[in-house]
């Protein structure tokens, strides 16, 4: 809400700039977005009176008029709006002067005819098209005649006034009016408030014998009107059109423009009926019943429901209760007798229907804010009285009241030792005294306890602690000490599962893999592919786009788009881990279940192409498996690890990917990622592998322990052969170490060959064994017989062919 | 020609020719030659017997020292050469060092997890613990418990993904304040936690907008814990992640769940607080949110709001690596661009 200055230095003396003034609000109230001028960015721009005017001699339309700027001579000025008029004092931009969207005025020739700068708009000079005023939408503005001529135009329109705009919070619905805001500043100021309050005057008849208003209690907690007769329908005057514009509100006539102003002055949306247009004399604020419609303030017709609360007269509705009045009661040129309502709606119903509707107006916002239950009868009473004298109405005698509430002051109490206990503060009584007083709260002290009596404008405020926020931000933040807390020692430490995640981590970065944090909604169909175990997945009811509208149950897919934004970019080498959490979910959960996996994507090369190694080797499935290896073995799992071929993966290459168990417990998975999937990926070759590390996490593991190393030396001896194809080499490792007697320490493959000099269907394997004994040097007798016996074992179990 | 002349006359000239073998194959083939079996002093020492027994030991003795003094060249001879075949080598073996070292396999933890992992450092070492909870929470969780019922205005300020009425992605990570002072032992001591962890919201992608971003919660739940504790506590985060001289400053603002509440905001990186576009003139920039716990949070998670108070913050480390490396797309960070997670490897 933008908040005038020049209003606010009405009721209260303001020594300090309006920025200065915005600091004071921003530290101790509520945000303040901007702080602005209307005038800023305009300069010569003055008052000039048109003498005499001659048609253009080659124009229908445009008049030569001759104009007073206040300089000896008059200046000639080509003007082509319609109400241009001899006698009428109007907004000159001089020659070399600056108007509305940063436009230069120039001396130039219109059509043959010199013209020294131009007439104005208001809409020209920078207000904006929705504030100007029907009467000057179509032509130049005529300014009061009072105006001194060749004198900056500003000031006569309001535009020299500062403009706070608040940004303010949830619970400050009392900020969003004049008086509001001055409450607040004169407490952060501390300065005395002078505040008017209305004086009306009555006629003898009563409102009552005309009006009957009724109200249901629970949509309408207090329900009041007022009634003016005879109101004699005309534009509203200049100082009232400044502080609607200025607050971006279209002046309308002086009816409609008093509520605009009241709501502005006191927070309170009133709406004016014609009462001459209401069928019956009976005015009813209740639910609205199915089927019924209204066409609203701004020509839309809508169909209402039970939901919304309606103001309705024997025909039916006549307005969207507290959103928007309704075109058949509606303010006319016309109009004579004007019943004012001012109500205050139920918050929630209102919020509802200003969202249902999408028609979120000032009145609207009000209401969901709260209202001052107090000032109900003030601002009717102030809106009846501006009618009076703007319109000349005569205000008929007494308030017609559907609904009331017995507005009480809250009392809240406080200790002083509470206040220094939770600030951190040594206030003295006088201090808090002193802030409470300010803030025009009732106060009184008894033994350290304040008994704060806190007026119905401040309704954000309840208990003890909204107390503690007052005294808080009036003393001033910035001088709260700074300190720590004290108490008892807590020890501070990561737990066992945290440090596995962090060593996790290190881990993967260590073998050359990036971090990334990619997103966990992602398409229904990527949320289900790369499962290591059946789930039914979790939907969100309403998303925002089908990109991001089913939770995780793998990583890899979203490690995949984040390839897949690489490669579209050139990166080709592509090295990425995540850990993070999936989502499973059983059929009757409504909750899933989260677990923290950690999975990783490589395409491309580990260590980019080099003048060393120009051509680089891509990672293939053997690179990736080594990760995963040096992963689990830095996690020390207790256990053996053992890859399974499988090709029970849709999203994975038949023939390169492998189940992982860890001690037979099914732990995860690697493999290439299938052409086609990567294909719909749009993404190159890739590896990839996912583990479950919740479940790797709670394994028992392998401590770090001190084995002698042996000071008698190994001996090794290697073992070529030829073998089936389908033989693996876990087959011949396992066979190897089923007969390599007690000393064989290790057996490493050192070469696999298949092809040219190998038997079609065979493959040739090669490894090291290597053989010791911790309590001696093994004779080479002892270390050939153990050799023999594997040598033997591997041609009866595999067939193998020793070469 | 006596014996012992003969023996000077091949001192005299092996000494000559040693000094002038340039490779180390013929020298050893000299010394073979001379020293050996077949060689001349050993013949000169067998002729020794034809000599007198009053000669003999003098000349034995003379005859040794021949030996030892061509043994000795030859050895100095060996040494001079194997160090000049060995410069020579050096010499080939130069290379350039300018040539680029061979690339090293390197990863990088996520820009934000370097934040996460800083703050959690940092609380730690203030003997908090570190708590993680769920991402899809309860309405309870999220809103109720944190003095958001249904129908709370202030629900509207956090535009939310929910997959049932009751469940839905977590928008804060608040819900483990209060998932945490219902299980928290007071009678063991105060509780004091921070909670990092991913959250949503539904709104559209764009340069400052992320449907999916990171919080860290901050709790400290105490007999006596005050509003200049919760000041100390976040002068200390900016001092850790930006540096000293950054400061921090409150202001009034509103959470349902902090009663005061306020915003902090730190000294402007861009101009050190003496104002400028990126602070809007200000000198400051608004972090993060904090406040003492409203009471009716802790009177719904069991905790006694008469005996017990404290204060919560709630700090987005998305927004910290934004303000601290100048990014200026949060979109950036759940990307994954290999250009960009690269270049926050400097560990100094
Ligand atoms: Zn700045």
């Amino acid at each position: 809400m933008k908040i005038s200055y020049n209003w606010l230095k009405e009721y209260m003396t303001i020594n300090i700039s309006a920025k200065d003034l915005a600091e004071k609000i921003e530290r101790g109230a509520v945000e303040v977005d901007t702080v602005t001028k209307p005038s800023d960015g305009l300069k010569k721009i003055v008052v000039g009176k048109i003498i005499s005017m001659t048609p253009h001699p080659d124009s229908d339309h445009l008049q030569v008029c001759q104009v007073d700027i206040g300089e000896e001579e008059l200046s000639q000025i080509v003007c082509g709006a319609p109400n241009v008029e001899v006698g009428k004092k109007v907004i000159v931009a001089l020659p070399g002067s600056r108007i509305g969207d940063n436009v230069k005025i120039k001396r130039s020739k219109m059509r043959g005819v010199l013209s020294n700068g131009m007439i104005c708009a208001l809409d020209e000079i920078g207000f904006p098209k929705d504030v100007v005023p029907k009467e000057w939408a179509d032509g130049i503005y005529f300014l009061e005649d009072d105006a001194e001529i060749g004198e900056p135009v500003f000031g006569y329109l309001g535009m020299d006034d500062d403009l706070i705009d608040v940004d303010v919070t949830p619970n400050r619905g009392d900020m969003l009016s004049v008086y509001g805001t001055a409450y607040d500043v004169a407490a952060l100021l501390d300065v005395p408030l002078t505040l008017t309050h209305p004086n009306l005057q009555e006629v003898a008849t009563l409102a009552s014998d005309a009006l009957i208003a009724k109200a249901d209690q629970a949509v309408a907690p207090i329900y009041k009107m007022r009634l003016v007769k005879n109101v004699k329908i005309a534009p509203s005057p200049t100082w009232l059109q400044i502080k609607l514009w200025n607050a971006g509100i279209r002046p309308i006539n002086n009816v409609v423009d008093a509520t605009n102003y009241i709501l502005l002055k006191y927070g309170q949306p009133l709406h004016a009926f014609d009462f001459d247009k209401i069928s019956g004399n009976t005015i009813e604020a209740r639910m609205a019943q199915p089927g019924e419609q209204l066409t609203t303030l701004d020509e839309e017709a809508r169909d209402l429901d039970q939901n919304d609360i309606v103001i309705a007269d024997a025909n039916g509705p006549i307005a969207l209760a507290g959103v928007m009045g309704g075109l058949n009661s509606e303010i006319s040129d016309a109009t004579t007798t004007v019943a004012i309502e001012s109500a205050v709606f139920d918050a929630t119903t209102i919020r509802k229907t200003a969202q249902r509707h999408n028609l979120h107006t000032s009145a609207a916002q009000h209401f969901e804010r709260g209202v001052n239950r107090g000032g109900v009868e003030e601002a009717a009473d102030a809106a009846a009285q501006l009618m009076a004298e703007l319109a000349s109405g005569e205000v008929q005698q007494g308030i017609v009241t559907a609904t009331d509430q017995a507005v009480e002051p809250v009392k809240v109490s406080v200790t002083l030792a509470r206040i220094n206990h939770v600030l951190g503060t040594t206030l003295s009584t006088p201090t808090v005294t002193d802030i409470f007083n300010r803030l025009g709260f009732g106060v009184t002290v008894e033994n350290d306890t304040f008994m704060v009596t806190v007026p119905a404008r401040r309704w954000d405020i309840h208990i003890e602690a909204d107390l503690l926020e007052e005294v808080a931000r009036i003393y001033g933040y910035d001088e709260i000490p700074a300190t720590l807390p004290g108490g008892p020692a807590t020890p501070g430490a990561l737990t066992e599962k945290q440090k596995l995640i962090r060593s996790s981590r290190s881990i993967m970065e260590a073998a050359g893999l990036n971090q990334a944090i990619s997103y966990s909604l992602t398409t229904e169909g990527k949320a289900g592919q790369f499962m290591m175990k059946e789930s039914h997945k979790t939907d969100l009811s309403w998303p925002m786009t089908l990109d991001h509208a089913t939770l995780r149950m793998n990583l890899i897919s979203g490690l995949l788009d984040d390839v897949a934004y690489n490669n579209a970019r050139r990166v080709q080498d592509v090295a990425l881990y995540e850990q993070g959490r999936v989502f499973y979910r059983e059929e009757e959960q409504v909750r899933p279940s989260e677990e923290d996996h950690i999975a990783g994507a490589i395409s491309g090369r580990l260590v980019p192409t080099n003048w060393q190694d120009a051509k680089g080797q891509p990672v293939d499935f053997y690179e990736l498996k080594g990760i995963v290896d040096v992963f689990l073995k830095n996690l020390a799992v207790a256990g053996d690890v053992r890859y399974e071929a499988t090709d029970r993966y849709p999203e994975l290459h038949p023939g390169r990917t492998a189940d992982i168990f860890v001690h037979d417990h099914y732990i995860g998975f690697i493999g290439q990622v299938h052409p086609s999937t990567a294909a719909a990926y749009k993404i190159n070759p890739t590896y990839v592998f996912e583990l479950n590390l919740e479940a790797l996490i709670e394994m028992p593991k392998d401590v770090n322990q001190y084995v002698p190393i042996s000071k008698f030396p190994a001996v090794s001896r290697d073992i070529a052969m030829l073998v089936d194809d389908q033989v693996t080499n876990e087959e011949v490792v396992a066979t190897i170490k089923k007969r390599g007697g007690a000393y064989l320490k290790n057996v490493a493959l050192f070469d696999v060959y298949e092809g040219a000099h190998v038997p079609e269907g065979k493959r040739s394997l090669a490894y090291t064994l290597t053989y010791q004994n911790p309590e001696t040097t093994l004779t080479d007798d002892e270390v050939n017989q153990a050799f023999e016996k594997v040598e033997k074992q591997l041609k009866e179990q595999l067939n193998a062919e020793i070469r | 020609m006596s014996l012992r002349d003969q023996l000077e006359e091949i001192r005299d000239n092996h000494l000559k020719a040693i000094e002038e073998l340039s490779d180390l194959k013929s020298l050893e083939d000299l010394r073979v030659k001379l020293l050996g079996k077949k060689g001349p002093i050993t013949q000169a020492l067998r002729g020794m017997k034809d000599l007198s027994a009053e000669e003999r030991p003098a000349f034995g003795q003379f005859a040794n020292q021949v030996r030892d003094q061509l043994q000795s060249k030859l050895e100095n001879r060996r040494d001079q050469l194997k160090q000049a075949a060995l410069n020579r080598q050096l010499v080939q073996e130069k290379i350039d060092v300018t040539l680029p070292g061979t690339p090293v396999a390197q990863g990088q933890p996520h820009v934000i997890q370097q934040i996460i992992d800083q703050l959690e450092d940092l609380f730690i070492g203030l003997g908090y613990q570190i708590l993680t909870g769920p991402e899809v929470e309860e309405d309870r969780y999220n809103f109720e418990m944190m003095n958001l019922p249904k129908d709370h205005p202030a629900r509207d300020m956090q535009d939310t993904f929910y997959i049932t009425n009751e469940i839905l992605m977590r928008t804060q990570t608040s819900p483990m304040q209060a998932r945490a002072m219902e299980t928290h032992d007071f009678s063991q001591g105060p509780l004091k936690m921070i909670s990092p962890g991913v959250v949503y919201r539904r709104d559209t992608d764009d340069p400052t907008h992320s449907h999916q971003f990171h919080q860290v919660e901050g709790l400290v739940i105490d007999k006596h814990i005050t509003m200049a504790d919760l000041k100390g506590t976040l002068q200390l985060v900016a001092h850790e992640l930006f540096g000293d001289r950054f400061d921090v400053r409150l202001r009034p603002s509103y959470f349902p769940f902090t009663e005061p509440s306020v915003e902090a905001d730190i000294t402007c990186f861009n101009c050190g607080g003496k104002g400028c576009a990126v602070c809007k003139y200000t000198g400051w920039i608004e972090v993060l949110g904090a406040g003492m716990v409203h009471p009716n949070v802790l009177k719904m998670a069991g905790v006694d709001p008469e005996v017990y108070g404290g204060f919560a913050f709630g700090m987005g480390p998305d927004r910290f690596a934004m303000l601290k490396y100048g990014v200026d797309d949060i979109r950036n960070f759940y990307l994954n661009d290999e250009r960009f997670l690269t270049q926050f490897s400097k560990k100094g």
